[in-house]
């Protein structure tokens, strides 16, 4: 009898605390749900207007559900909307941001990991000093390098173009890529080198059958945070090119600078989306590595 | 006896140098490889820096040219409307931007952190502005903020008429406006560092709390968030990088404008070197972004590598 009173009053507790539960489950759910919907809104916006009509558009505000559909803003910012003159959209640009970034990532990468393994793995006196020094690279603001750049760049006739702004960035990424890879190789057990080399192996042995099938996980890690960097990067782009020869970012602030007519949001939606792309899939295939980029240089 | 004597003859007998070309050319192989890197980046961060930094003493205008002019375009800075506004809007940025990023980012980690279903989706919704540029972002928030095709517009058509939002483009407001897109682009980051942060705590310590009947929230504020205050500071000096280096998303939201209201220091400095024509006193302001974040960077480096030497006497 009282063993099922105290079952009852049990049980009363139980629902009242899986209510309390359920509703800061509710809070929690609501909450989300709203951030995630300032988040997401946008990228929407930018979505929807670029299938969007002009004249709609313009009726309707930018903030709307899409009451009409076409495709041709996109065929117009890619290849025939006019940016102060020339009338070629963003194709070429967006070649040109493709250029600067491949190879650019592939370059300081490749250099990252080298410079990485010899400072973690064959140090030498002062070898820590250096390190040290290379990371001031990752703190230099590119305002201080703007007039230097300038002038190199113009003694090696690499002004407006994108030979040059791969330069800027292979030498500017050095210092990420360097950084990332070394503090990964430190992780590496230095008694796994020290038996390949009794075994005989050498210095680029070792680098080719130990070291780089260790390496995706960073080499991952460093490739889309260097793609996103450079791709995404304005400064350079907008200093030491112009026309035809800018890379994305830059041709967009043109483009939507130039402002004289009515704002064609519609092809313009269109062009910022084209110029987002790239990094956002590289964002979604590998978000998870773009994360650990991002964690790991601020946590140590 | 005699299998050492022996040794020792061959060695002598053979008559060796040293160690042979080869031997040391396999030693020196790393630094070679180091070097291409080690010359780029010390061109880069100090002869470039030492460049600047001549420049900025120098009477350069148009061109680069080497008349030693001491501070005076330090002195001609500070005089500057243009520049108080452009370091005063800094710190105001700085501080709505930072405690506002970081704000929201903590929030998101924790709502996060309650065994929420569908975690994954949560953080790449959160997270991916920081994978399109500041040009970006600054573009299509330029929009939204545009009185005639944007939010004002959007709420007048649901029937509330007269109802003003032209944030970007009052002079006053304006500020308000990149701190809000700023805010909203990086507080994924600050939720990335604080989630890494929540799960390093130690399961056993938020358990005990638990034991002693602590709630959710004390259990936060008195158990995991002392924890994790280093990636609270760590957070806010990476913000305060961000926006002493602020460039692309003024450049994209206001240019500067209305007028000279949100002009920043990067602004400034691209419009002294590239748009007027006065190098010189450009360069010194460029001394100056670094001058800033070296002070915010040097105590911090300091701090860091203290706390390392400590945690690694006491473990």
């Amino acid at each position: 009898m009282a063993d099922v009173a105290l079952d009852r009053a049990h049980d009363r507790e139980a629902t009242m605390a899986g209510r309390r539960h359920f509703a800061s489950r509710v809070i929690i759910y609501a909450l989300l749900t709203i951030f995630a919907v300032i988040y997401l809104v946008p990228l929407l916006i930018l979505v929807f207007n670029s299938f969007r009509e002009q004249p709609e558009i313009a009726r309707n505000g930018l903030i709307a559900f899409p009451r009409s559909f076409q495709l041709t803003a996109w065929a117009d910012a890619w290849s025939t909307y006019c940016i102060g003159g020339t009338c070629e959209g963003m194709r070429r640009n967006f070649m040109n941001s493709l250029w600067m970034a491949i190879p650019a990532t592939i370059i300081s990468t490749m250099l990252g990991a080298m410079n990485g393994y010899v400072l973690s793995k064959w140090r030498f006196r002062g070898s820590d000093v250096l390190f040290t020094l290379m990371l001031l690279g990752v703190f230099m603001p590119g305002q201080i390098a703007l007039m230097p750049w300038a002038f190199i760049l113009g003694k090696l006739g690499l002004t407006n173009s994108t030979y040059g702004l791969i330069l800027v960035h292979v030498v500017q990424g050095i210092s990420f890529t360097t950084l990332f890879c070394r503090n990964y190789y430190v992780s590496i057990p230095d008694d796994l080198i020290k038996a390949a080399r009794i075994d005989g192996a050498g210095f680029w042995r070792i680098f080719r059958k130990i070291i780089l099938p260790l390496s995706p996980p960073i080499l991952i890690v460093t490739v889309i945070w260097q793609f996103t960097g450079i791709w995404n990067e304005y400064l350079f782009g907008v200093v030491f090119t112009s026309g035809r020869e800018q890379p994305i970012t830059a041709a967009l602030v043109a483009l939507t600078a130039s402002g004289t007519n009515v704002r064609a949001y519609d092809v313009m939606s269109a062009a910022v989306l084209i110029g987002a792309l790239p990094p956002l899939l590289v964002y979604f295939l590998g978000g998870k590595y773009f994360v650990r980029g991002l964690t790991q240089g601020a946590i140590k | 006896m005699s299998s050492i004597d022996t040794d020792v003859g061959r060695r002598t007998g053979q008559a060796n140098p040293g160690p042979s070309w080869r031997e040391r050319l396999t030693k020196a192989l790393p630094i070679f490889v180091l070097v291409p890197s080690l010359a780029a980046s010390f061109v880069y961060i100090f002869v470039f820096t030492s460049w600047t930094l001549y420049i900025s003493l120098s009477n350069s205008s148009l061109l680069p040219s080497y008349g030693f002019v001491g501070l005076d375009n330090y002195a001609s800075l500070w005089s500057n409307r243009r520049w108080n506004i452009a370091y005063s809007n800094l710190f105001f940025f700085s501080a709505f931007y930072i405690v506002g990023a970081m704000a929201i980012g903590l929030a998101l980690a924790i709502l996060i952190d309650q065994r929420v279903r569908g975690e994954a989706m949560w953080r790449t919704i959160f997270l991916y502005p920081l994978a399109v540029s500041f040009i970006v972002t600054g573009t299509v928030w330029s929009w939204l903020y545009n009185p005639v095709d944007g939010i004002q517009m959007l709420v007048r058509s649901l029937g509330w008429t007269n109802f003003n939002f032209a944030l970007a483009s009052d002079r006053n407001t304006a500020i308000y406006a990149i701190i809000i897109t700023g805010i909203w682009q990086s507080s994924g980051f600050a939720m990335a560092l604080f989630l890494a942060g929540l799960r390093s705590v130690d399961q056993d310590l938020i358990k005990a709390a638990q034991i002693d009947g602590a709630s959710t929230f004390r259990t936060y504020r008195k158990v995991i968030l002392p924890v994790i205050a280093p990636i609270f500071l760590a957070v806010a000096v990476i913000q305060i990088q961000f926006a002493i280096k602020t460039f692309d998303l003024v450049a994209a939201l206001t240019r500067g404008g209305p007028g000279i209201s949100t002009t920043f220091p990067a602004i400034y400095v691209y419009d002294l070197m590239f748009q007027r024509g006065q190098i010189g006193e450009g360069a010194a302001a460029a001394m100056m972004m670094l001058a800033a974040l070296a002070v915010v960077l040097v105590p911090y480096s300091f701090y860091v590598v203290w706390r390392h030497r400590k945690e690694s006497r006491h473990g």
